[in-house]
């Protein structure tokens, strides 16, 4: 089936930092040279970001993956999940049509779609608000006819249902995706014929409790959704593994500056999953750099390159580190902490948070490493991600400095 | 019928504690590292024996498949990739065992890579099921966290790592050369065979591609032994097995029951029986779209296992069990498949690329009886013509359903004609 993208294109895509760095954990799974591999789950998430797939964001994945733009095409325009045109802002409802469905009524759920968003699929309403499509078989065919929305099932439906989650996702809220009979999942209606011993421990079956807990099912996806884990990056035993020296990986730094394959491990080969060392890629950077000065060789694998001079830039989009704890204090130096709402993106919240933690002063915020940076990332909760989001460090070098000189002397902070 | 205590899959609902720790008071990850202790051949072995047949619509015997794997690596790594990518319409029974029961999935790659000489394995899980994917990812990071992936894991000396990975909504990467295509980040257009993928898979590699539920009964079916799995069911179709029933019953549901199950009991004991009553059954599609339907009277005496089926010339497939009644518009029930086959079709292959839209397309003026009789026989050639001519069984999946309805609803097709022409109904059309 022919798909072509859009005309009309936004100038440009970037993940978010902490899309980004999912994204560069992710291309890990696989061996190396084999990172073409993580091309769906990239574009994926870039839709899932962005509400669909551009041509902007193709070329960044092919760029992230070191695929040839037309390899990247081939996947966007194959694979019928990836929206290739702009979706209602609220949400895309997907209709499942295939005859399970329509067996027990899909083709009402279409009417509705047709009267109330658009006559035709693949175009939002004159609002904007939603747009639709009749998808094939969404494997949910116990509890048919159903819909996906977002990133989740609206099971047992009728068009009087489907017409009441719609007003809900109008007026803002997300109703309890799931069975909408009140059915637990997939079992008999009204009551189980099997397994009775196994009830009770739950009051919503996994995907309500998965969309109910994280509340994400319309959302546009950010990556701090959730904490970030990827144990497939799980740090090495010391006595298994030793950390990549700094010496030598900065060994086989080129004085051109160009970060030239790193040495690569070749004991895990075997095992099948990616041994060592990063490439760069074509963009000309590197994954995970580490800043200068900061330890090296301690990302799992020992996979380490060093940027040859990362700025707090790149720390934004490196830390794949694992967590180290951070200097913290029981209570303020001299019992007053600095005033850590100055750091824009820190309101009380996380000013609490940040106390609990035992981090009062900017001047420690200004010190934090790729893997304390984690480490505190990993107890922001809902917040996670705002330090690189926000750019913390640089602010609470910045204010560090005007405390030292005297809040009268300070210079005007620049814009 | 199955009692509870002989059902593998216990948490099936969700309704029990899904996590690990639940995981274990069922019984699962219950001595694992002396399973894998036992060695390859051994399970192996005790796979074959069982007589455990694939899960996944065809049907081949899983040990066998095992086997095919090389003994001895040639510095090629080895995988195992698991296909979720369950797409094939009625069949809705992996997901429930990925965010119910993930712990039976994770537990059989372990057992199943290691006795291929895996050291990673992939499960490939169809881009639609988000929220199956974050509770088997969940379980998956569980295990790890408690050492029973990994390195060494479950202590037995063995490295495994397990990935999830998605796809994106393409029917056609549920065949296996096609999904390690799109595993690698390519179309998924499936692969000439030979190779095999147990001589060239993944990435080049030796690799075997199992449906979910096939390896997730493998550690219950080792723990339990042989003789226990194929205790149930007929001989040659032995074992336990996920039904789902969807459409015209009164309450349909996915639930696991002995192979060889009567239809008859399935549908009373488990869906509240025919919608209307058995009298208004019209047909039933036994094993998922690709089968061809079967006549409700024939229906009334089937044993739900592979043999039965096919000898009624269907088949169980994945054992999803489409039933319609006497309200069912047939030709416009077997047209939506056919729309199906036709959105799908890869495209490679030229018999089905082009094939799948023509009979779309007469299928069409059949619903609204816009054609000639002669029509169907040339429709019937057609579907013949793709058939067996395409490199995967996509194009045989596209005919099978329209040969059904010829062979089972001819009398329909023909009299819409008719009845168009003539501005008449006979009798049956208007029964």
């Amino acid at each position: 089936m022919l798909r072509r993208l859009d005309k009309d294109q936004p100038a440009a895509f970037a993940f978010t930092p902490a899309n980004r760095r999912w994204a560069e954990a992710q291309i890990q799974k696989y061996p190396e040279g084999r990172q073409a591999s993580a091309v769906i789950p990239l574009l994926f998430r870039a839709q899932e970001q962005e509400g669909w797939v551009s041509k902007p964001c193709i070329e960044e994945v092919a760029r992230m993956l070191g695929m040839p733009y037309i390899r990247v095409l081939e996947v966007a325009t194959f694979y019928f999940m990836f929206q290739l045109s702009p979706v209602g802002s609220i949400a895309h409802i997907q209709i499942c049509g295939t005859t399970p469905c329509m067996l027990r009524g899909s083709e009402e759920l279409i009417e509705l779609c047709q009267r109330r968003i658009s006559a035709e699929p693949h175009h939002p309403g004159a609002d904007g608000k939603f747009s639709w499509e009749e998808v094939e078989c969404l494997g949910a065919c116990a509890n048919a006819p159903m819909a996906q929305i977002g990133k989740d099932y609206y099971e047992d439906l009728s068009a009087e249902s489907l017409n009441r989650v719609l007003d809900e996702l109008e007026a803002g809220r997300v109703p309890k995706p799931g069975s909408q009979t009140g059915r637990f999942a997939s079992e008999p209606a009204g009551g189980i014929t099997t397994l009775q011993a196994f009830t009770g421990g739950h009051e919503h079956n996994a995907s309500v409790d998965l969309a109910l807990t994280i509340g994400d099912t319309v959302k546009r996806i950010d990556g701090t959704e959730v904490p970030f884990r990827a144990p497939w990056l799980r740090t090495p035993q010391q006595d298994e593994v030793p950390p990549v020296p700094v010496e030598e990986v900065q060994a086989v730094t080129p004085p051109d500056g160009e970060p030239a394959e790193a040495p690569v491990r070749t004991d895990m080969e075997h095992v099948g999953r990616p041994p060592g060392v990063r490439h760069p890629l074509p963009g000309g950077e590197t994954v995970a750099p580490a800043p200068e000065g900061e330890p090296l060789g301690v990302t799992p694998d020992g996979s380490q390159t060093a940027g040859p001079d990362a700025t707090s830039a790149e720390i934004e989009t490196a830390p794949l580190s694992p967590e180290q704890v951070p200097a913290v204090l029981v209570a303020p130096r001299d019992g007053v902490g600095d005033d850590l709402q100055r750091i824009q993106g820190i309101g009380p919240k996380l000013e609490a948070v940040l106390h609990d933690l035992g981090v009062w002063h900017f001047d420690q915020i200004a010190s934090w490493n790729p893997g304390e940076v984690a480490w505190v990332n990993s107890r922001l909760g809902q917040f996670r991600g705002r330090i690189e989001r926000d750019n913390w460090i640089e602010q609470a070098r910045r204010l560090a400095t005007e405390e030292g000189r005297g809040w009268q002397q300070a210079e005007t902070p620049a814009p | 019928m199955l009692e509870d205590k002989d059902r593998i899959f216990t948490n099936l609902y969700g309704m029990h504690d899904r996590s690990l720790a639940g995981a274990r008071a069922r019984g699962h990850w219950d001595g694992t590292k002396d399973i894998l202790d036992k060695g390859r051949d051994w399970i192996v072995n005790e796979m074959k024996a069982s007589g455990l047949r694939g899960r996944g619509g065809a049907g081949f015997p899983t040990g066998l498949k095992w086997s095919f794997m090389p003994k001895e690596s040639d510095g090629r790594p080895a995988y195992l990739v698991v296909n979720a990518d369950e797409s094939e319409p009625g069949t809705c029974k992996d997901r429930e065992i990925m965010r119910h029961d993930p712990h039976t999935l994770v537990e059989g790659c372990l057992i199943a890579s290691f006795a291929m000489g895996a050291h990673a394995a992939y499960i490939y899980i169809r881009g639609e099921y988000v929220r199956e994917k974050e509770s088997l990812q969940r379980a998956v990071d569980e295990a790890y966290d408690a050492g029973l992936i990994g390195r060494n894991a479950c202590g037995s000396g063995w490295d495994f790592d397990l990935y999830v990975h998605h796809g994106a909504g393409a029917y056609i990467c549920g065949e296996e050369t096609a999904l390690l295509e799109s595993l690698e980040g390519k179309k998924g257009m499936p692969r000439m065979k030979p190779p095999f993928p147990a001589g060239a898979g993944l990435y080049g590699c030796p690799t075997t591609v199992n449906n979910v539920e096939s390896i997730a009964v493998a550690p219950t079916i080792l723990r339990r032994g042989a003789s226990w799995f194929s205790s149930f069911g007929r001989p040659n179709n032995a074992g336990t097995k996920l039904f789902a029933i969807s459409g015209h019953v009164n309450k349909p549901c996915v639930v696991e029951e002995a192979m060889s199950i009567p239809f008859v009991e399935l549908i009373d004991k488990h869906c509240g029986g025919i919608r209307g009553g058995w009298d208004n059954l019209k047909a039933v599609i036994p094993g998922g779209s690709s089968v061809p339907n079967i006549r409700a009277e024939v229906m009334k005496d089937a044993i739900m296992d592979f043999d039965w089926l096919r000898e009624q010339r269907s088949g169980l497939g994945t054992a999803a069990v489409i039933v319609m009644d006497q309200s069912t518009d047939m030709v416009k029930a077997i047209w939506r498949l056919a729309k199906f086959y036709k959105h799908e079709s890869c495209g490679q292959c030229t018999p089905c690329r082009e094939g799948t839209g023509w009979m779309m397309r007469v299928m069409e003026r059949l619903v609204k009886g816009e054609a000639e009789v002669e029509e169907i026989d040339m429709l019937l050639d057609v579907t013949k013509q793709v058939e067996g001519h395409t490199i995967c069984a996509l194009g045989d999946a596209a005919a099978w359903p329209i040969q059904g309805l010829i062979r089972n609803f001819r009398d329909e097709i023909e009299d819409r004609i008719r009845a168009k022409r003539t501005g008449r109904v006979t009798a049956l059309a208007a029964e």
